[in-house]
Order: C-alpha cells, then structure tokens, then sequence
C-alpha cells in the first residue's frame, strides 16, 4: 500500500500539533507563572516569556509552605502504595493460581468483589475504619460485654499508614498478575517440581524473575496513582505537615482577601508534578505496557 | 508432604481430594457447578497445601476486610440509620433517609449536572482522542515524538490539571481569559454557571485524553493489515478506510473506553471540581463528587462523634467546622472577586 496523500498528511501533522500545543501550553505557563515576580504576574497582559524567579520562587515555596515537607509525603506515600499493593497482591495471585485449598475460590471471589465498589463510594465509612481500626473488635465487644474490647482504640489519623493501607485495599492488581500468571507454561512448574523444589522456591526464584517486567509497568501506574491522590488525603490529614503535595497546592490558591499568589502557586504546582511527569517521560515504554494491561 | 509430590494432579481425576467440604457447604461456596467449573483460574500444574496459600492470602484479604467489607458493610447499613447531631443515639428508619434524598432539590440538580458534566467530557475527550488517533495513525514519521507529548496528562494529578485551567481562564491574570475578553466574549466562571461547567469540563477532558487516545492507536494498529489492503485495491481513500473498515473493527475498545470515561466522569473528578470551581459560582453546580461534601456535611455527627473522642478532639472539631463554613467563604470570595 503505498499511497501519495499530501494533502492529509499535512492536516494530520497540524492535528498532532494542534493537540501538541494544548497539551504543552498549560504546562509551560505553569512554568512561565513560576519564574515571575508577584506585580510581573498582574501586568495585562502576561509575559509570555519565563521571568528569572523561579529560583526565589521555589525557596519561598520549600520554607513558607513547607513544601518540602509535603513532596516527601508525597513520596512516601506513592512509594508505599505501590510497594505495599505489589507485595500483597503478587503473593495473592500466587496462592489463587498455583494452590489447590478449600475456599480457593470464596477467597477469589472475596478479592474480585473489591474491584466493585471504588473508594469514593465507600468513604465515610472508610474514614472512620481509618479512624479507629478497632472499630469491629469495640462492636465485637459489645456484643459480648468486653470493656477491654470496647476501649481498644488504633487511630491512623495524620499517619502514613493511615494514608497508604486504605488505597491498598484493592484487586486490580491481584487481577493483573492472576492473568498474567495463567499465561505462564505449566511445564515450568513441572519441571521445578521434578527439581525438588518447594513453592516458595519455585515463587522466588522462577515466577517472580519472569513476572518482572509486569511488575515494573504496574509499579509506574500506581506509583502515578499514589502521587496523584487527593480526596482520600484531603479527609484524612488536619495537621498541615501530613498532607501530601496535591493536597498542599490547595492552600496555596489565592483567596480573595489576601494579594493573589498565582506565582508561590505555580511554582508549587510545577514541583509537584515534575516526578511524575520524569516517571513517563524517562519510562514510556513500561508505562505505555502497565497502562493498556491494567486498563488503569 | 505427600499430597505436593503427586505431582501434575489433573483436576478430573482428583476428584474432591483438595477440596475437602460436605455437600451443602459445596453448594454453596462453589455454585454446585462440580470440580471442573469451581478449578477455573487454576494452573494445571499446580501445588496441594493449605497452610502456605492461607499465609499467602491472608494480608490481602485482612486489608480488604478492614478497608473494604466493614466500610462496605457499614455503607449500606448507615443508609437506613439516623444520628442526632452530637453522635449520641442511632436510630433506625428504614428508606427515611432516600426519601429526604429524592425530594432535595439540590440532590437532583446535582444528579442532572453530573449527567451533562459526565456526557460532554465523554464526547468532547473521545472525539478529539479519536482525531488524534487517526492522524497518528495515519502519518508515519514523528509517531513516537507525539505520543510521548499527548500521553503527559496521564501524569499530572486531576487537581493539577483543574488549578492550571482555572489558572489560564482565570478572568483577572489568565492569558486565555484575556484572550477570550479580547475577542469581546464575556468570559467569567466565577460568575456564570455555565462557563464554571465548560471550565471543568475541559479539565476533565484535557486529562483524559491520553488515555482514551493510547488505547485507540493500540485497537488501531491491531486491524488486520490485509483487509485494509483489500479496501484500497477497491479504491478506498484513508479516510472511507477509517470510517468503514477500522472504526467498525474498533468498536469493541470504543464501548471500553465509553464505559471507562462514564466511570471516570462520575467517579475519579472530584479533585478536578474541587480544586477548579468548588461547586461553582453559586455552589450551584455539584459534577461528579462534589455532591460528596455536601454528603460529608450530612455525615458530620458522626465524624464530630469520633472527633470528640480522639484526644486531639479540639482541632478536628475546629476542622469539621471549616466544612459548612466553606460555603460562607465561597460567598465571601465572590463577592471579593468583583
């Protein structure tokens, strides 16, 4: 097939560069807006141009706002969600797929129904469940009359796990490597057993090396998830410094009664979306396989 | 371990060995549908124990229980309950609290918001995913230079995105909004409900994008090369091809990606309305969650009830405060604002 159609061709590039630009140009002022000064920002109309402030800027942002306090939140929590859902949903998948036990599918059916009701739905109860973890031994005390039971109390309130366990509580990954571990030849397993070895070798040193790249592709979806959280941090954190960096950029929105700081904001905004967009830009190939395998 | 080493155990003729339950448990837990149905999802070649899948099992499900079923759980149940204001006594009543729901006001024209909200994001971010994903289709050189551009969005967070939207059509130092009041259109969301809703829903849509447009180059590039030969040895230019051989072939990732794109709209942008509009200029508009503070506000007693038994009891209750006072401020700001 080898047609000759300029015409197209040329409209084609203008679309992709049409979209190129509306995808860049919010990005880049965000940037532009960071490196001026507060009267640079209310001259109309606005530079179009980068300022030479985005230095100061950023000094004001990391000391004034503590942001960096809330980018290492930030990180810890998406390092935890990631690191947290991948332990326990490839040890899952693992015992679904390879074992023979009673309930093997009562528990796989237990794990299938958390992909139906998402956090939003579910988070007021959610957030007392955070709240207090106790909460179902003090109603199971009650029940039996056990003071001990009823006063036991575990707050994760302004905690890191009480930012990362909730948004562990989900199967899509398990999901991922069940079917990915289907796909795997049977002979593999025969042969290792034919070895001698135990399952938790054969999970160790043979299932785990060729689920790897899976492994990589989904860290980088739910390291981008666990960055981008807003809501379930939002609820959880009344002290400032627990909030994570989506949550903290709020504050900084300009309210009415004070001089409007667009560029504190921007510059803010421009920290915190720079791991994430290096995560995609440096990874592409694995994010590009973790998003179309996750359907996330 | 006698059981692990009878090795390639076939699923026939193991009968109900590994599966040790008396017939009416086995009804129930494995639909009655015999062995062959119940092993779907296990691997051929597989191990018999209990104890090391129990270990392997248990963190999952212990973190879905606590996180998931009992918050499920207690969902569904507070929804027939009523709690005075300071948490004190629960009581039952039944669909009392759906009825309130039906006859507020504010619930239905948070509920038809939400709707057209949803609808124009879905159309306006597959149609353009879908001109992108045919030009991109269509060129060859510079493919890879495009999707690295048009798949940035993916990682910018929802709020990002809506601050940075509400940042350029912001009516005093946006650039775009100036641009729009240079061509003499009366831009302001903070006053006109209907450019609040056109604001978040290109948030919205600028966001999703990529990921409606990298599924569409994936289902694009998997028809069959063959049958599009076929069609230009019949005289079919690139756009008839698009529009009678791929599009229909593509439907199945399209109804996919509609699904996805409702679940996204009524779901996954309450950080985009909240950091963009905050319900909008009267608070009249409450797309996707942003209905949901409104909820937490009728949630209150119950959250002030946990707070007053914390410790730091003091300054949750200072914070749930701030919830209801949101609105005022709102009001507050607008009137700043002009």
């Amino acid at each position: 097939m080898n047609e000759h159609t300029p015409i197209l061709d040329a409209v084609c590039h203008l679309i992709l560069l049409v979209g190129a630009a509306l995808v860049c140009l919010p990005i880049y002022f965000v940037f532009v807006t960071g490196s001026l000064s507060q009267p640079e920002i209310m001259r109309v109309p606005m530079s179009w141009l980068p300022g030479n402030q985005f230095l100061a800027n950023m000094q004001t942002v990391l000391s004034n706002a503590n942001f960096g306090r809330l980018l290492l939140n930030s990180f810890i929590m998406a390092t935890g969600i990631t690191a947290g859902k991948l332990a326990v949903s490839v040890i899952a998948a693992f015992a679904v797929t390879y074992f023979r036990f009673p309930f093997r599918m009562t528990a796989f059916w237990l794990i299938f129904m958390s992909l139906m009701l998402p956090i939003e739905v579910r988070i007021v109860p959610t957030y007392e469940s955070a709240a207090n973890v106790a909460l179902p031994l003090n109603i199971l005390g009650s029940w039996l009359g056990i003071q001990a039971l009823v006063d036991l109390d575990w707050n994760l309130v302004n905690t890191y796990s009480g930012l990362i366990l909730p948004l562990i509580a989900s199967a899509t990954a398990t999901f991922l490597f069940r079917q990915f571990f289907l796909t795997i030849p049977d002979e593999l397993c025969e042969a290792a057993r034919i070895d001698g070895a135990s399952p938790w070798q054969f999970f160790r040193l043979i299932l785990l090396p060729l689920s790897r790249s899976n492994i990589v592709a989904l860290a980088i979806i739910l390291f981008l998830t666990g960055w981008n959280q807003y809501l379930w941090p939002l609820l959880l954190t009344t002290e400032p410094e627990m909030a994570n960096a989506v949550v903290g950029l709020k504050k900084l929105m300009p309210q009415s009664d004070s001089l409007p700081t667009w560029h504190l904001l921007m510059n803010a905004a421009f920290l915190t979306m720079l791991p994430p967009t290096l995560v995609i830009l440096l990874l592409q190939r694995w994010f590009v396989k973790g998003l179309v395998d996750s359907g996330k | 371990m006698p059981a692990r080493n009878n090795t390639a155990a076939l699923p026939v003729a193991a009968g109900g060995g590994g599966l040790r339950l008396r017939w009416p448990l086995r009804r129930l837990f494995l639909k009655g549908t015999g062995d062959a149905q119940s092993e779907s999802g296990l691997k051929r070649a597989h191990f018999r124990e209990w104890r090391l899948p129990f270990w392997l099992l248990a963190p999952q499900l212990f973190i879905l229980l606590l996180f998931f079923f009992i918050p499920s759980i207690r969902a569904l149940i507070q929804a027939f309950q009523l709690t005075d204001p300071f948490g004190a006594t629960t009581q039952w009543v039944g669909f009392q609290n759906f009825e309130r729901l039906f006859r507020s006001g504010v619930y239905w024209s948070s509920a038809q918001v939400t709707l057209i909200f949803t609808i124009a994001q879905n159309v306006l971010a597959l149609s353009l995913a879908l001109l992108l994903a045919f030009a991109s289709n269509h060129i060859l050189r510079g493919r890879g230079a495009y999707r690295t551009v048009l798949l940035l969005p993916y990682a910018i967070a929802p709020a990002i995105a809506g601050i940075m939207l509400a940042f350029l059509f912001n009516p005093r130092v946006g650039p775009v909004a100036h641009m729009l009041q240079g061509l003499g259109f009366d831009w302001d969301p903070n006053r006109n409900s209907w450019h609040a809703l056109a604001l978040i829903v290109m948030a919205a849509s600028w966001k999703h994008i990529c990921y409606n447009y990298i599924f569409l180059v994936a289902a694009l590039m998997s028809v069959p090369q063959s049958i599009l030969e076929s069609a230009y040895l019949d005289g079919a230019g690139p756009i008839q091809r698009f529009l009678r051989i791929s599009l229909p072939m593509i439907t199945p990732t399209l109804f996919f990606l509609i699904v996805i794109n409702f679940v996204y709209g009524l779901f996954e942008t309450f950080a985009i309305v909240d950091a963009t509009t905050r319900g909008g200029p009267a608070g009249d508009l409450h797309p996707g969650l942003q209905g949901l503070s409104g909820r937490l506000r009728h949630a209150r007693p119950r959250l002030l009830r946990r707070a007053i038994r914390r410790a730091d009891g003091a300054r949750a209750v200072s914070d749930l405060r701030a919830v209801p006072l949101r609105g005022a401020s709102r009001e507050l700001q607008r009137l700043g604002r002009r």
